[in-house]
């Protein structure tokens, strides 16, 4: 799935344009780093990729989809095609692993067996297949990001969007979720990684797009953080 | 996860809201009943009372048979009167004979020289009685013209009465349980606040978010309906065998099948209704 930003910008208020008509293409299979300072937009760009947010002006194409103020399209169907992981995880705490990642594929109307095989599954790729039954607050920060990249994979997104996925971990787990995240990448799923981690970015040679003030500043296919 | 689990799961993860909701339905549903069930009970006491024959005109022994029988035949062509029936001396003995059978002392000194021969009149409509009473009463030879007016009068306006207040109770009911369940679906909603977001962040649907909150708005609706329906039952069936001495010869008990029946499908009916409107009111108001 391509995804096309076509000057698009993005109003909170009259003074605070979060982005400022911003353009680039991402092809499908690509691994591309959203790198600026806090506030930059890089949330924002993904907001808007989920339709979390609408555009105040231009449009934004991803696939078959075309979102842009005047043409909303119909979120579920265009989240069901999106894996999002978030720095804060977004793991519901009354529910097990598997319960939470079984979640994405419940809302597909999956049957139990094909529920339960997916699950095992994406759990065993992501080193939480003995975790399987255990409670959130019975796992680590890790382990809790994990869980959130199996939930968001489960489902055989073609993009996977990653919010500073790495934001509360410590650098050893940090680089075992970039190691599933660059494998993941390897499958074929488009993976869209905002951070500010200037390490990751600089030794995985990926596609970086740096953003500042609402605006794409500098698009390099090997980029570096700065 | 099928959506009767999940909405299944929100019933018993807060039982005691669950029991208000269902307690405050079951209440709605045992009056609405009760007073379907004496309604309907008036409706045919009433239909009781207007196919049975409401003016009996009792006459002088010096009314020959051939007189009535013209006033009979006078009375069968005008348009109000539905039936007339001839009760002889001898008929009116037997009746008496029937009725007292268990007094043998009345029946010694009772033969069919002391009763009057009569005729029972019924009319079309019981609005036509006033006017036909006052009719036969012109009539000669003549002792007496019983008319139940007063009866009758009295038994239409207890209707009216029971029937305005059954339903100002109901609609109250109604609406003490439309926001019972209101109240609970919206305690649930923001508790779960956070889980919908995640669903819907991944990509969950409309039906599949609200459809559970619905599911447990209608549960409770038919929980309560089917519980309420129950205890209208049971004091339908207590209540039998004293009320059909009551009110024999009229055709209240025992209470149909298909009476039963109909009031269980309009109970259902009605928490389905009065349940999924209350949780879309609250979805509409705490879920945007």
């Amino acid at each position: 799935m391509r995804i096309i930003f076509n000057k698009v910008s993005k109003n909170f208020g009259k003074n605070a344009p979060a982005l400022d008509e911003t353009s680039f293409e991402i092809n499908e299979g690509e691994f591309v780093f959203l790198v600026g300072s806090s506030g930059a937009g890089k949330t924002t760009v993904l907001r808007l990729i989920i339709q979390d947010l609408i555009p105040t002006s231009g449009k934004i194409e991803i696939e078959k989809f075309v979102i842009s103020k005047k043409n909303h399209v119909d979120t579920a169907k265009l989240r069901r095609k999106i894996g999002m992981v978030f720095q804060d995880f977004k793991i519901l705490y009354n529910r097990t692993t598997f319960e939470n990642v079984a979640i994405a594929l419940e809302i597909l109307g999956k049957k139990s067996d094909e529920i339960s095989k997916k699950v095992h599954e994406v759990l065993h790729l992501v080193g939480l297949s003995d975790k399987a039954n255990f409670f959130p607050i019975q796992l680590s920060a890790g382990e809790l990001q994990r869980a959130s990249i199996a939930r968001a994979i489960v489902g055989g997104p073609k993009i996977l969007l990653a919010d500073e996925p790495t934001g509360n971990l410590d650098p050893t787990t940090s680089w075992e979720i970039m190691k599933i995240l660059r494998e993941i990448n390897d499958l074929g799923t488009t993976v869209i990684m905002a951070t500010h981690n200037a390490d990751i970015v600089n030794s995985l040679n990926k596609r970086v797009i740096t953003i500042k003030k609402g605006k794409v500043v500098k698009d390099e296919k090997t980029g570096k953080y700065q | 996860m099928s959506l009767f689990n999940h909405a299944w799961k929100h019933i018993r993860r807060s039982p005691y809201q669950a029991f208000a909701a269902i307690a405050t339905m079951t209440l709605m549903f045992i009056i609405t009943g009760l007073f379907t069930v004496i309604s309907f009970g008036s409706m045919i006491l009433l239909n009781y009372f207007e196919q049975k024959p409401q003016i009996i005109v009792f006459f002088n022994d010096t009314k020959k048979e051939e007189d009535i029988k013209k006033l009979q035949d006078k009375l069968l062509n005008m348009d109000k009167v539905s039936t007339v029936k001839f009760v002889s001396k001898d008929e009116a003995l037997a009746i008496y004979k029937e009725q007292f059978k268990k007094d043998p002392m009345l029946l010694e000194m009772v033969s069919a020289d002391i009763l009057p021969a009569s005729i029972e009149v019924s009319a079309k409509k019981i609005e036509y009685l006033p006017e036909l009473a006052t009719t036969l009463k012109n009539e000669p030879d003549i002792i007496e013209t019983v008319f139940p007016e007063d009866v009758v009068n009295l038994l239409m306006s207890w209707i009216g009465t029971i029937r305005k207040i059954g339903l100002g109770v109901v609609v109250f009911l109604a609406i003490v349980s439309l926001f019972t369940v209101f109240t609970v679906v919206s305690m649930k909603i923001a508790l779960k606040k956070e889980e919908v977001e995640i669903i819907q962040l991944v990509g969950g649907s409309k039906g599949y978010v609200r459809g559970p909150f619905i599911l447990e708005g209608i549960i409770y609706g038919i929980f309560g309906a089917i519980i309420g329906w129950g205890v209208n039952v049971i004091i339908i069936l207590s209540s039998t065998p004293i009320l059909s001495s009551v009110f024999t010869g009229i055709p209240l008990f025992p209470v149909t099948t298909i009476f039963y029946g109909a009031l269980l499908g309009g109970m259902l009916i009605l928490g389905t209704i009065l349940g999924s409107l209350a949780s879309f009111l609250a979805l509409n108001r705490y879920l945007k």
